[in-house]
Protein backbone atom coordinates (compact mmCIF):
# COMPACT_ATOMS: atom_id res chain seq x y z
CA UNK A 1 0.00 0.00 0.00
CA UNK A 2 1.40 3.42 -0.86
CA UNK A 3 1.85 5.89 1.96
CA UNK A 4 -0.53 8.27 0.27
CA UNK A 5 -3.31 5.77 0.98
CA UNK A 6 -3.13 6.38 4.72
CA UNK A 7 -5.52 8.79 6.36
CA UNK A 8 -3.81 11.65 8.24
CA UNK A 9 -2.00 10.10 11.24
CA UNK A 10 -2.85 6.58 10.02
CA UNK A 11 -6.18 6.08 11.86
CA UNK A 12 -9.44 6.68 10.00
CA UNK A 13 -11.58 9.61 11.13
CA UNK A 14 -14.26 7.45 12.78
CA UNK A 15 -11.66 5.75 14.95
CA UNK A 16 -10.11 9.08 15.90
CA UNK A 17 -13.52 10.42 16.84
CA UNK A 18 -14.12 7.37 19.03
CA UNK A 19 -10.75 7.88 20.74
CA UNK A 20 -11.38 11.62 21.19
CA UNK A 21 -14.69 10.85 22.89
CA UNK A 22 -12.83 8.55 25.29
CA UNK A 23 -10.22 11.27 25.87
CA UNK A 24 -12.87 13.89 26.64
CA UNK A 25 -14.58 11.53 29.04
CA UNK A 26 -11.22 10.83 30.67
CA UNK A 27 -10.55 14.55 31.08
CA UNK A 28 -14.01 15.05 32.56
CA UNK A 29 -13.39 12.30 35.15
CA UNK A 30 -9.70 12.67 36.05
CA UNK A 31 -7.98 9.34 36.70
CA UNK A 32 -10.95 7.20 35.60
CA UNK A 33 -10.12 4.41 33.16
CA UNK A 34 -12.26 4.75 30.05
CA UNK A 35 -12.61 1.61 27.90
CA UNK A 36 -11.99 2.15 24.19
CA UNK A 37 -11.90 -0.07 21.14
CA UNK A 38 -8.15 -0.27 20.59
CA UNK A 39 -7.17 -0.77 16.93
CA UNK A 40 -4.50 -2.99 15.48
CA UNK A 41 -1.48 -0.82 14.85
CA UNK A 42 1.43 -1.65 12.54
CA UNK A 43 3.68 -2.32 15.56
CA UNK A 44 3.61 -4.91 18.32
CA UNK A 45 1.93 -4.37 21.70
CA UNK A 46 4.53 -3.22 24.20
CA UNK A 47 5.70 -0.70 21.63
CA UNK A 48 3.25 1.91 22.74
CA UNK A 49 0.23 1.16 20.59
CA UNK A 50 -2.05 2.83 23.16
CA UNK A 51 0.05 5.97 23.22
CA UNK A 52 0.31 5.97 19.42
CA UNK A 53 -3.48 5.85 19.03
CA UNK A 54 -3.93 8.70 21.52
CA UNK A 55 -1.27 10.75 19.74
CA UNK A 56 -2.89 10.02 16.37
CA UNK A 57 -6.23 11.27 17.68
CA UNK A 58 -4.65 14.49 19.02
CA UNK A 59 -2.35 15.50 16.16
CA UNK A 60 -3.17 18.33 13.78
CA UNK A 61 -1.03 19.20 10.73
CA UNK A 62 0.40 22.22 12.62
CA UNK A 63 1.68 20.16 15.53
CA UNK A 64 5.29 19.48 16.37
CA UNK A 65 5.87 16.02 17.84
CA UNK A 66 8.54 14.82 20.24
CA UNK A 67 8.86 11.15 21.21
CA UNK A 68 10.83 10.02 24.25
CA UNK A 69 11.68 6.58 25.51
CA UNK A 70 13.22 6.45 29.00
CA UNK A 71 14.16 10.10 28.56
CA UNK A 72 15.96 9.66 25.22
CA UNK A 73 14.82 10.62 21.73
CA UNK A 74 17.13 8.24 19.92
CA UNK A 75 16.15 4.75 21.07
CA UNK A 76 14.70 2.34 18.51
CA UNK A 77 11.24 2.68 19.98
CA UNK A 78 11.26 6.49 20.01
CA UNK A 79 12.76 6.72 16.52
CA UNK A 80 10.25 4.31 15.00
CA UNK A 81 7.23 6.09 16.50
CA UNK A 82 8.59 9.48 15.37
CA UNK A 83 9.19 8.12 11.84
CA UNK A 84 5.71 6.60 11.84
CA UNK A 85 4.09 10.01 12.37
CA UNK A 86 6.50 11.80 10.02
CA UNK A 87 5.32 9.39 7.31
CA UNK A 88 1.63 9.10 8.13
CA UNK A 89 0.92 12.66 9.34
CA UNK A 90 3.78 14.64 7.86
CA UNK A 91 4.02 16.66 11.06
CA UNK A 92 7.14 18.45 12.19
CA UNK A 93 9.19 16.66 14.84
CA UNK A 94 11.69 17.89 17.35
CA UNK A 95 13.88 16.60 20.13
CA UNK A 96 13.43 19.83 22.09
CA UNK A 97 10.86 19.70 24.84
CA UNK A 98 9.98 23.37 24.53
CA UNK A 99 9.51 23.17 20.75
CA UNK A 100 7.01 20.30 20.83
CA UNK A 101 3.25 20.71 21.09
CA UNK A 102 2.61 16.96 21.54
CA UNK A 103 5.07 14.75 23.44
CA UNK A 104 4.61 10.99 23.50
CA UNK A 105 6.57 9.37 26.29
CA UNK A 106 7.50 6.03 27.74
CA UNK A 107 8.85 5.93 31.32
CA UNK A 108 9.65 9.63 31.88
CA UNK A 109 8.24 13.12 32.31
CA UNK A 110 10.55 15.77 30.81
CA UNK A 111 12.61 17.75 33.35
CA UNK A 112 11.68 21.06 31.75
CA UNK A 113 8.31 22.28 33.00
CA UNK A 114 5.60 21.86 30.37
CA UNK A 115 3.18 24.61 29.38
CA UNK A 116 -0.53 25.03 28.67
CA UNK A 117 0.10 24.68 24.93
CA UNK A 118 1.44 21.15 25.32
CA UNK A 119 -0.02 17.66 25.53
CA UNK A 120 1.90 14.82 27.18
CA UNK A 121 0.88 11.34 26.00
CA UNK A 122 1.97 8.35 28.10
CA UNK A 123 2.36 4.78 26.89
CA UNK A 124 0.79 2.50 29.48
CA UNK A 125 1.36 -1.26 29.76
CA UNK A 126 -0.95 -2.05 32.73
CA UNK A 127 -3.51 0.63 33.58
CA UNK A 128 -5.07 -1.07 36.63
CA UNK A 129 -3.19 -0.19 39.84
CA UNK A 130 -5.23 -2.69 41.88
CA UNK A 131 -4.40 -5.62 39.59
CA UNK A 132 -1.39 -6.63 41.69
CA UNK A 133 -3.59 -7.85 44.55
CA UNK A 134 -6.99 -8.29 42.92
CA UNK A 135 -6.90 -10.00 39.54
CA UNK A 136 -10.70 -9.97 39.03
CA UNK A 137 -11.63 -7.08 36.74
CA UNK A 138 -15.26 -7.12 37.96
CA UNK A 139 -13.99 -6.59 41.50
CA UNK A 140 -11.44 -3.85 40.72
CA UNK A 141 -14.08 -1.92 38.81
CA UNK A 142 -16.33 -2.07 41.87
CA UNK A 143 -13.47 -0.97 44.12
CA UNK A 144 -12.92 2.12 41.97
CA UNK A 145 -16.63 2.89 41.85
CA UNK A 146 -16.96 2.64 45.64
CA UNK A 147 -13.56 4.23 46.41
CA UNK A 148 -12.47 1.07 48.23
CA UNK A 149 -8.76 1.68 48.04
CA UNK A 150 -7.52 -0.03 51.21
CA UNK A 151 -5.90 -2.69 49.05
CA UNK A 152 -3.51 -0.14 47.55
CA UNK A 153 -2.11 0.41 51.01
CA UNK A 154 -1.84 -3.34 51.55
CA UNK A 155 0.57 -3.32 48.61
CA UNK A 156 2.62 -0.53 50.18
CA UNK A 157 2.46 -2.31 53.55
CA UNK A 158 3.88 -5.46 51.94
CA UNK A 159 6.67 -3.36 50.45
CA UNK A 160 7.70 -1.93 53.81
CA UNK A 161 7.35 -5.30 55.56
CA UNK A 162 9.65 -6.92 53.03
CA UNK A 163 12.14 -4.17 52.28
CA UNK A 164 11.98 -1.84 55.27
CA UNK A 165 10.80 0.99 53.06
CA UNK A 166 8.38 1.51 50.20
CA UNK A 167 10.45 -0.15 47.50
CA UNK A 168 8.05 0.61 44.65
CA UNK A 169 10.14 2.92 42.51
CA UNK A 170 8.24 2.85 39.20
CA UNK A 171 4.52 3.06 38.49
CA UNK A 172 4.01 4.44 41.97
CA UNK A 173 0.25 4.76 42.61
CA UNK A 174 -1.38 8.17 42.96
CA UNK A 175 -4.77 9.55 43.97
CA UNK A 176 -6.13 11.99 41.42
CA UNK A 177 -8.12 15.02 42.62
CA UNK A 178 -9.03 13.15 45.82
CA UNK A 179 -10.97 10.52 43.89
CA UNK A 180 -9.55 7.86 41.57
CA UNK A 181 -6.40 5.90 42.31
CA UNK A 182 -4.31 5.78 39.14
CA UNK A 183 -1.23 4.04 37.80
CA UNK A 184 0.94 6.82 36.36
CA UNK A 185 2.59 4.30 33.94
CA UNK A 186 6.11 3.08 34.71
CA UNK A 187 7.65 6.51 35.26
CA UNK A 188 10.16 6.64 38.13
CA UNK A 189 8.55 7.87 41.33
CA UNK A 190 11.00 10.79 41.06
CA UNK A 191 8.62 12.11 38.38
CA UNK A 192 5.46 11.75 40.47
CA UNK A 193 5.48 15.29 41.90
CA UNK A 194 5.39 16.65 38.33
CA UNK A 195 2.06 14.91 37.69
CA UNK A 196 0.22 17.27 40.04
CA UNK A 197 -0.50 20.87 39.10
CA UNK A 198 0.98 20.38 35.62
CA UNK A 199 0.03 23.05 33.07
CA UNK A 200 -0.05 20.59 30.18
CA UNK A 201 -2.79 18.05 29.45
CA UNK A 202 -1.73 14.51 30.39
CA UNK A 203 -3.24 11.61 28.46
CA UNK A 204 -2.63 7.91 29.09
CA UNK A 205 -3.17 5.16 26.52
CA UNK A 206 -3.06 1.38 27.13
CA UNK A 207 -3.38 -0.44 23.79
CA UNK A 208 -3.51 -4.08 24.75
CA UNK A 209 -5.72 -3.37 27.76
CA UNK A 210 -7.93 -0.97 25.78
CA UNK A 211 -8.03 1.80 28.38
CA UNK A 212 -7.59 5.56 28.19
CA UNK A 213 -7.32 7.91 31.15
CA UNK A 214 -6.35 11.52 31.66
CA UNK A 215 -5.24 14.22 34.05
CA UNK A 216 -6.42 17.72 33.07
CA UNK A 217 -4.17 20.76 33.65
CA UNK A 218 -3.60 21.90 37.23
CA UNK A 219 -5.06 18.77 38.83
CA UNK A 220 -4.21 17.62 42.35
CA UNK A 221 -2.24 14.37 42.19
CA UNK A 222 -1.02 12.82 45.44
CA UNK A 223 1.30 9.83 45.80
CA UNK A 224 -0.04 7.27 48.29
CA UNK A 225 1.95 6.66 51.47
CA UNK A 226 1.82 6.09 55.22
CA UNK A 227 2.10 8.82 57.87
CA UNK A 228 5.27 7.22 59.20
CA UNK A 229 6.62 6.26 55.75
CA UNK A 230 5.96 9.37 53.69
CA UNK A 231 6.37 9.36 49.91
CA UNK A 232 9.85 10.36 48.72
CA UNK A 233 10.72 11.32 45.15
CA UNK A 234 14.10 9.65 45.24
CA UNK A 235 16.93 9.62 42.72
CA UNK A 236 20.59 8.60 42.69
CA UNK A 237 22.54 10.77 45.15
CA UNK A 238 24.76 12.31 42.48
CA UNK A 239 24.96 15.25 40.14
CA UNK A 240 24.95 14.67 36.40
CA UNK A 241 28.54 13.97 35.31
CA UNK A 242 28.01 15.83 32.04
CA UNK A 243 25.98 18.93 32.96
CA UNK A 244 26.25 19.04 36.76
CA UNK A 245 22.47 19.09 37.26
CA UNK A 246 21.67 18.27 40.90
CA UNK A 247 17.92 17.81 40.57
CA UNK A 248 17.38 15.77 37.43
CA UNK A 249 16.73 12.04 37.20
CA UNK A 250 19.94 10.15 36.43
CA UNK A 251 20.85 7.00 34.54
CA UNK A 252 23.86 5.02 35.65
CA UNK A 253 26.11 4.23 32.69
CA UNK A 254 28.91 1.66 32.72
CA UNK A 255 31.86 3.26 30.95
CA UNK A 256 34.41 0.44 30.79
CA UNK A 257 34.89 -3.16 31.87
CA UNK A 258 36.94 -2.14 34.94
CA UNK A 259 33.94 -0.98 36.93
CA UNK A 260 34.04 2.60 35.67
CA UNK A 261 30.65 4.28 35.69
CA UNK A 262 29.06 7.64 35.37
CA UNK A 263 25.71 9.27 36.14
CA UNK A 264 24.03 11.24 33.40
CA UNK A 265 20.66 12.93 33.00
CA UNK A 266 18.11 10.46 31.71
CA UNK A 267 16.44 13.38 29.88
CA UNK A 268 18.97 13.79 27.06
CA UNK A 269 17.40 16.98 25.70
CA UNK A 270 17.53 18.62 29.14
CA UNK A 271 21.19 17.63 29.55
CA UNK A 272 22.15 18.91 26.10
CA UNK A 273 20.36 22.19 26.75
CA UNK A 274 22.22 22.69 30.01
CA UNK A 275 25.57 21.92 28.39
CA UNK A 276 24.79 24.40 25.62
CA UNK A 277 24.17 26.95 28.36
CA UNK A 278 27.68 26.27 29.67
CA UNK A 279 26.96 23.98 32.62
CA UNK A 280 29.59 21.33 33.25
CA UNK A 281 29.84 18.14 35.26
CA UNK A 282 32.55 15.99 36.82
CA UNK A 283 33.46 14.27 33.55
CA UNK A 284 33.00 17.17 31.14
CA UNK A 285 35.89 17.59 28.68
CA UNK A 286 38.50 20.06 30.00
CA UNK A 287 37.92 23.57 28.74
CA UNK A 288 34.22 22.97 28.26
CA UNK A 289 33.38 25.38 31.04
CA UNK A 290 32.07 28.69 29.90
CA UNK B 1 -23.05 6.62 53.34
CA UNK B 2 -24.06 7.15 56.92
CA UNK B 3 -23.30 4.07 58.95
CA UNK B 4 -22.20 4.88 62.45
CA UNK B 5 -20.16 2.37 64.37
CA UNK B 6 -20.68 3.75 67.84
CA UNK B 7 -24.33 3.32 68.62
CA UNK B 8 -25.05 2.02 72.10
CA UNK B 9 -25.96 -1.60 72.15
CA UNK B 10 -29.54 -2.06 73.13
CA UNK B 11 -29.54 -5.50 74.68
CA UNK B 12 -33.31 -5.75 74.59
CA UNK B 13 -33.75 -5.42 70.86
CA UNK B 14 -32.40 -7.98 68.40
CA UNK B 15 -29.21 -7.30 66.51
CA UNK B 16 -30.53 -9.32 63.62
CA UNK B 17 -34.16 -10.13 62.88
CA UNK B 18 -34.93 -12.58 60.09
CA UNK B 19 -38.49 -12.82 58.79
CA UNK B 20 -39.75 -15.55 56.47
CA UNK B 21 -36.55 -15.74 54.46
CA UNK B 22 -36.75 -17.86 51.31
CA UNK B 23 -34.16 -18.60 48.65
CA UNK B 24 -34.91 -20.82 45.67
CA UNK B 25 -32.52 -22.25 43.11
CA UNK B 26 -34.94 -22.47 40.23
CA UNK B 27 -37.56 -24.93 41.43
CA UNK B 28 -35.30 -26.35 44.15
CA UNK B 29 -35.52 -24.97 47.67
CA UNK B 30 -32.30 -23.49 49.05
CA UNK B 31 -33.95 -22.43 52.29
CA UNK B 32 -37.59 -21.61 52.99
CA UNK B 33 -39.58 -19.52 55.44
CA UNK B 34 -36.77 -19.07 57.97
CA UNK B 35 -37.45 -16.68 60.86
CA UNK B 36 -35.43 -15.97 64.00
CA UNK B 37 -33.99 -13.20 66.17
CA UNK B 38 -30.37 -12.91 67.21
CA UNK B 39 -29.63 -10.83 70.30
CA UNK B 40 -26.34 -9.03 70.99
CA UNK B 41 -23.72 -11.36 72.42
CA UNK B 42 -25.60 -14.47 71.38
CA UNK B 43 -24.11 -17.44 69.51
CA UNK B 44 -26.60 -19.16 67.25
CA UNK B 45 -25.72 -22.55 65.80
CA UNK B 46 -27.32 -23.76 62.59
CA UNK B 47 -27.15 -27.54 62.32
CA UNK B 48 -28.47 -30.11 59.87
CA UNK B 49 -27.17 -32.65 57.43
CA UNK B 50 -25.42 -31.80 54.20
CA UNK B 51 -27.76 -30.12 51.70
CA UNK B 52 -30.23 -28.92 54.35
CA UNK B 53 -29.74 -25.26 53.40
CA UNK B 54 -27.35 -24.01 56.08
CA UNK B 55 -24.85 -22.35 53.75
CA UNK B 56 -27.60 -20.90 51.59
CA UNK B 57 -29.18 -19.29 54.63
CA UNK B 58 -25.87 -17.91 55.87
CA UNK B 59 -25.03 -16.47 52.43
CA UNK B 60 -28.41 -14.74 52.29
CA UNK B 61 -27.94 -13.27 55.75
CA UNK B 62 -24.48 -11.95 54.91
CA UNK B 63 -25.73 -10.49 51.64
CA UNK B 64 -23.59 -12.75 49.45
CA UNK B 65 -26.77 -14.17 47.92
CA UNK B 66 -29.96 -12.27 47.12
CA UNK B 67 -32.97 -13.92 48.75
CA UNK B 68 -36.31 -14.30 46.95
CA UNK B 69 -38.62 -13.47 49.82
CA UNK B 70 -38.48 -12.21 53.37
CA UNK B 71 -36.64 -9.56 55.32
CA UNK B 72 -33.32 -9.41 57.16
CA UNK B 73 -33.17 -6.53 59.60
CA UNK B 74 -29.77 -5.65 61.00
CA UNK B 75 -30.26 -3.16 63.82
CA UNK B 76 -33.63 -2.31 62.34
CA UNK B 77 -32.29 -1.68 58.83
CA UNK B 78 -33.35 -3.96 56.01
CA UNK B 79 -30.16 -5.55 54.70
CA UNK B 80 -31.95 -6.93 51.64
CA UNK B 81 -32.67 -3.44 50.30
CA UNK B 82 -29.36 -1.92 51.41
CA UNK B 83 -27.39 -0.37 48.54
CA UNK B 84 -24.28 -2.25 47.52
CA UNK B 85 -21.85 0.39 48.86
CA UNK B 86 -23.59 0.32 52.23
CA UNK B 87 -23.57 -3.45 52.33
CA UNK B 88 -19.89 -3.65 51.42
CA UNK B 89 -19.09 -1.10 54.10
CA UNK B 90 -20.98 -3.17 56.67
CA UNK B 91 -19.09 -6.27 55.52
CA UNK B 92 -15.75 -4.73 56.31
CA UNK B 93 -16.69 -2.92 59.51
CA UNK B 94 -19.49 -4.35 61.64
CA UNK B 95 -19.66 -7.79 60.04
CA UNK B 96 -17.17 -10.55 59.46
CA UNK B 97 -17.35 -13.82 57.55
CA UNK B 98 -15.19 -16.84 58.30
CA UNK B 99 -15.16 -19.31 55.41
CA UNK B 100 -14.75 -23.05 55.77
CA UNK B 101 -11.82 -23.01 53.38
CA UNK B 102 -9.25 -20.41 54.55
CA UNK B 103 -8.24 -19.88 50.91
CA UNK B 104 -11.63 -18.27 50.32
CA UNK B 105 -11.10 -15.85 53.18
CA UNK B 106 -7.38 -15.03 52.95
CA UNK B 107 -5.19 -13.34 50.40
CA UNK B 108 -2.72 -16.11 49.76
CA UNK B 109 -0.18 -13.81 48.07
CA UNK B 110 -0.07 -11.35 50.97
CA UNK B 111 1.87 -11.77 54.24
CA UNK B 112 0.11 -12.70 57.49
CA UNK B 113 0.54 -9.12 58.72
CA UNK B 114 -0.90 -7.71 55.49
CA UNK B 115 -3.86 -10.07 55.73
CA UNK B 116 -4.66 -8.92 59.25
CA UNK B 117 -3.98 -5.27 58.44
CA UNK B 118 -6.19 -5.14 55.35
CA UNK B 119 -9.42 -4.38 57.17
CA UNK B 120 -7.67 -1.65 59.17
CA UNK B 121 -6.37 -0.04 56.00
CA UNK B 122 -9.79 -0.46 54.39
CA UNK B 123 -11.28 1.77 57.07
CA UNK B 124 -8.54 4.36 56.77
CA UNK B 125 -5.59 3.30 58.95
CA UNK B 126 -2.53 5.04 57.51
CA UNK B 127 0.13 4.55 60.16
CA UNK B 128 2.39 1.62 59.31
CA UNK B 129 3.74 1.11 62.83
CA UNK B 130 0.25 1.12 64.34
CA UNK B 131 -1.08 -1.33 61.73
CA UNK B 132 1.85 -3.62 62.36
CA UNK B 133 1.39 -3.43 66.11
CA UNK B 134 -2.28 -4.39 65.73
CA UNK B 135 -1.37 -7.26 63.43
CA UNK B 136 1.27 -8.51 65.86
CA UNK B 137 -1.20 -8.31 68.73
CA UNK B 138 -3.83 -10.23 66.77
CA UNK B 139 -1.42 -12.93 65.65
CA UNK B 140 -0.65 -13.43 69.33
CA UNK B 141 -4.32 -13.66 70.19
CA UNK B 142 -4.80 -16.47 67.68
CA UNK B 143 -1.60 -18.19 68.84
CA UNK B 144 0.56 -17.49 65.80
CA UNK B 145 4.15 -16.57 66.68
CA UNK B 146 4.98 -12.92 66.02
CA UNK B 147 8.00 -13.87 63.92
CA UNK B 148 5.65 -15.40 61.31
CA UNK B 149 4.17 -11.96 60.58
CA UNK B 150 5.92 -11.60 57.23
CA UNK B 151 5.29 -15.16 56.05
CA UNK B 152 2.63 -15.92 53.48
CA UNK B 153 -0.36 -18.09 54.46
CA UNK B 154 0.88 -20.72 52.00
CA UNK B 155 3.65 -21.52 54.47
CA UNK B 156 1.10 -22.13 57.25
CA UNK B 157 -0.64 -25.35 58.28
CA UNK B 158 -4.42 -25.64 57.76
CA UNK B 159 -5.10 -24.84 61.41
CA UNK B 160 -2.85 -21.79 61.34
CA UNK B 161 -4.48 -20.55 58.15
CA UNK B 162 -7.87 -20.81 59.79
CA UNK B 163 -6.64 -18.93 62.87
CA UNK B 164 -5.16 -16.27 60.59
CA UNK B 165 -8.49 -15.94 58.83
CA UNK B 166 -10.15 -15.41 62.19
CA UNK B 167 -7.62 -12.74 63.20
CA UNK B 168 -8.10 -10.97 59.87
CA UNK B 169 -11.83 -10.88 60.50
CA UNK B 170 -11.81 -9.82 64.13
CA UNK B 171 -9.15 -7.09 63.97
CA UNK B 172 -11.73 -4.34 63.49
CA UNK B 173 -13.93 -5.66 66.32
CA UNK B 174 -17.01 -6.57 64.30
CA UNK B 175 -20.36 -7.00 66.04
CA UNK B 176 -21.70 -9.87 64.01
CA UNK B 177 -19.61 -12.79 62.79
CA UNK B 178 -20.83 -15.35 60.27
CA UNK B 179 -18.99 -18.67 60.25
CA UNK B 180 -19.53 -21.51 57.80
CA UNK B 181 -18.09 -24.78 59.12
CA UNK B 182 -14.98 -23.03 60.51
CA UNK B 183 -13.48 -26.29 61.78
CA UNK B 184 -14.60 -28.28 58.77
CA UNK B 185 -11.47 -29.30 56.95
CA UNK B 186 -9.25 -29.80 60.01
CA UNK B 187 -7.88 -32.80 61.94
CA UNK B 188 -9.69 -33.61 65.15
CA UNK B 189 -6.89 -32.44 67.46
CA UNK B 190 -6.50 -29.21 65.48
CA UNK B 191 -10.27 -28.72 65.60
CA UNK B 192 -10.28 -28.93 69.40
CA UNK B 193 -7.67 -26.22 69.74
CA UNK B 194 -9.48 -23.96 67.29
CA UNK B 195 -12.76 -24.47 69.14
CA UNK B 196 -11.18 -23.48 72.45
CA UNK B 197 -9.73 -20.40 70.81
CA UNK B 198 -13.03 -19.45 69.18
CA UNK B 199 -14.86 -19.92 72.45
CA UNK B 200 -12.60 -17.60 74.40
CA UNK B 201 -12.56 -14.95 71.65
CA UNK B 202 -16.33 -14.96 71.46
CA UNK B 203 -16.59 -14.64 75.22
CA UNK B 204 -13.88 -11.97 75.60
CA UNK B 205 -15.13 -9.82 72.75
CA UNK B 206 -18.83 -10.36 73.43
CA UNK B 207 -19.32 -11.25 69.77
CA UNK B 208 -22.65 -12.12 68.24
CA UNK B 209 -22.13 -15.16 66.05
CA UNK B 210 -24.08 -17.25 63.58
CA UNK B 211 -22.19 -20.47 63.08
CA UNK B 212 -23.09 -23.16 60.58
CA UNK B 213 -21.94 -26.67 61.36
CA UNK B 214 -22.95 -30.24 60.72
CA UNK B 215 -20.93 -31.24 63.80
CA UNK B 216 -23.11 -31.35 66.91
CA UNK B 217 -20.05 -31.39 69.18
CA UNK B 218 -19.01 -28.02 67.74
CA UNK B 219 -22.54 -26.74 68.22
CA UNK B 220 -22.64 -27.96 71.81
CA UNK B 221 -19.36 -26.23 72.64
CA UNK B 222 -20.01 -22.86 71.02
CA UNK B 223 -23.69 -22.18 70.57
CA UNK B 224 -26.14 -20.73 73.10
CA UNK B 225 -29.03 -21.57 70.84
CA UNK B 226 -29.57 -24.02 67.99
CA UNK B 227 -31.63 -24.08 64.86
CA UNK B 228 -32.08 -27.47 63.20
CA UNK B 229 -32.62 -27.44 59.44
CA UNK B 230 -33.96 -30.11 57.12
CA UNK B 231 -34.76 -29.72 53.43
CA UNK B 232 -34.28 -25.95 53.66
CA UNK B 233 -36.67 -25.45 56.58
CA UNK B 234 -36.13 -24.90 60.29
CA UNK B 235 -37.76 -27.85 62.03
CA UNK B 236 -36.73 -27.15 65.58
CA UNK B 237 -35.04 -24.39 67.56
CA UNK B 238 -34.22 -23.68 71.17
CA UNK B 239 -31.46 -23.53 73.77
CA UNK B 240 -28.57 -25.77 72.79
CA UNK B 241 -28.80 -28.10 75.77
CA UNK B 242 -32.54 -28.41 75.35
CA UNK B 243 -32.34 -29.29 71.68
CA UNK B 244 -29.49 -31.75 72.10
CA UNK B 245 -30.61 -33.40 75.34
CA UNK B 246 -34.35 -33.41 74.77
CA UNK B 247 -35.01 -33.18 71.05
CA UNK B 248 -38.69 -32.85 70.14
CA UNK B 249 -38.71 -33.44 66.41
CA UNK B 250 -38.20 -37.00 65.18
CA UNK B 251 -35.50 -35.85 62.75
CA UNK B 252 -33.58 -34.07 65.49
CA UNK B 253 -33.82 -37.22 67.59
CA UNK B 254 -32.21 -39.15 64.75
CA UNK B 255 -29.58 -36.48 64.30
CA UNK B 256 -28.70 -36.46 68.00
CA UNK B 257 -28.65 -40.24 68.25
CA UNK B 258 -25.88 -39.82 65.68
CA UNK B 259 -27.61 -42.10 63.19
CA UNK B 260 -27.33 -39.31 60.63
CA UNK B 261 -23.93 -38.01 61.67
CA UNK B 262 -21.12 -38.41 59.23
N1 LIG C 1 -25.64 -22.67 43.57
C1 LIG C 1 -26.62 -23.60 43.69
N2 LIG C 1 -27.40 -23.90 42.64
C2 LIG C 1 -28.40 -24.80 42.74
N3 LIG C 1 -28.69 -25.44 43.87
C3 LIG C 1 -27.94 -25.20 44.96
C4 LIG C 1 -26.87 -24.26 44.93
N4 LIG C 1 -26.29 -24.20 46.15
C5 LIG C 1 -26.98 -25.08 46.92
N5 LIG C 1 -27.97 -25.67 46.21
C6 LIG C 1 -28.95 -26.62 46.72
O1 LIG C 1 -29.64 -26.02 47.80
C7 LIG C 1 -29.79 -26.93 48.86
C8 LIG C 1 -29.11 -26.41 50.12
O2 LIG C 1 -27.71 -26.40 49.93
P1 LIG C 1 -26.68 -25.78 50.96
O3 LIG C 1 -27.19 -24.48 51.42
O4 LIG C 1 -25.32 -25.80 50.36
O5 LIG C 1 -26.76 -26.83 52.16
P2 LIG C 1 -25.75 -27.12 53.37
O6 LIG C 1 -24.86 -25.95 53.54
O7 LIG C 1 -26.66 -27.35 54.52
O8 LIG C 1 -25.00 -28.36 53.00
C9 LIG C 1 -29.24 -28.26 48.36
O9 LIG C 1 -30.30 -28.99 47.80
C10 LIG C 1 -28.28 -27.86 47.29
O10 LIG C 1 -28.14 -28.88 46.34
MG1 LIG D 1 -22.65 -25.91 53.54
Amino acid sequence: MSEAAYNFAYLDEATKRMIRRALLKGLAIPGYQVPFASREMPMPYGWGTGGVQVTAACLTPEDCLKVIDQGADDTTNAVSIRKFFERTAGVATSEHTAAASVIQTRHRIPEQALTERQILVYQVPIPEPLRFLEPRESETRKMHALEEYGLMHVKLYEDIARHGAIATSYAYPVRVEGRYVMDPSPIPKFDNPKLGGMAAIQLFGAGREQRIYAVPPYTRVVSLDFEDHPFEASKAAHDCDLCGAAHSYLDEVITDDKGGRMFVCSDTDFCAMRRAEGHVGRLSPKGAAA
Amino acid sequence: MTLHRTINLDLDSPLLRVEALTKLYGARIGCADVSFDLYPGEVLGIVGESGSGKSTLLSCLAGHLACDEGRVLYRNRDVVTLSEPERRLLSRTEWAFVHQNPRDGLRMGVSAGGNVGERLMAVGARNYAAIRASATDWLGRVEIAAERIDDRPRQFSGGMQQRLQIARNLVTSPRLVFMDEPTGGLDVSVQARLLDLLRSLVRDMGLSVIIVTHDLAVARLLADRLMVMKDGRVIEQGLTDQVLDDPQHAYTQLLVSSVLQV
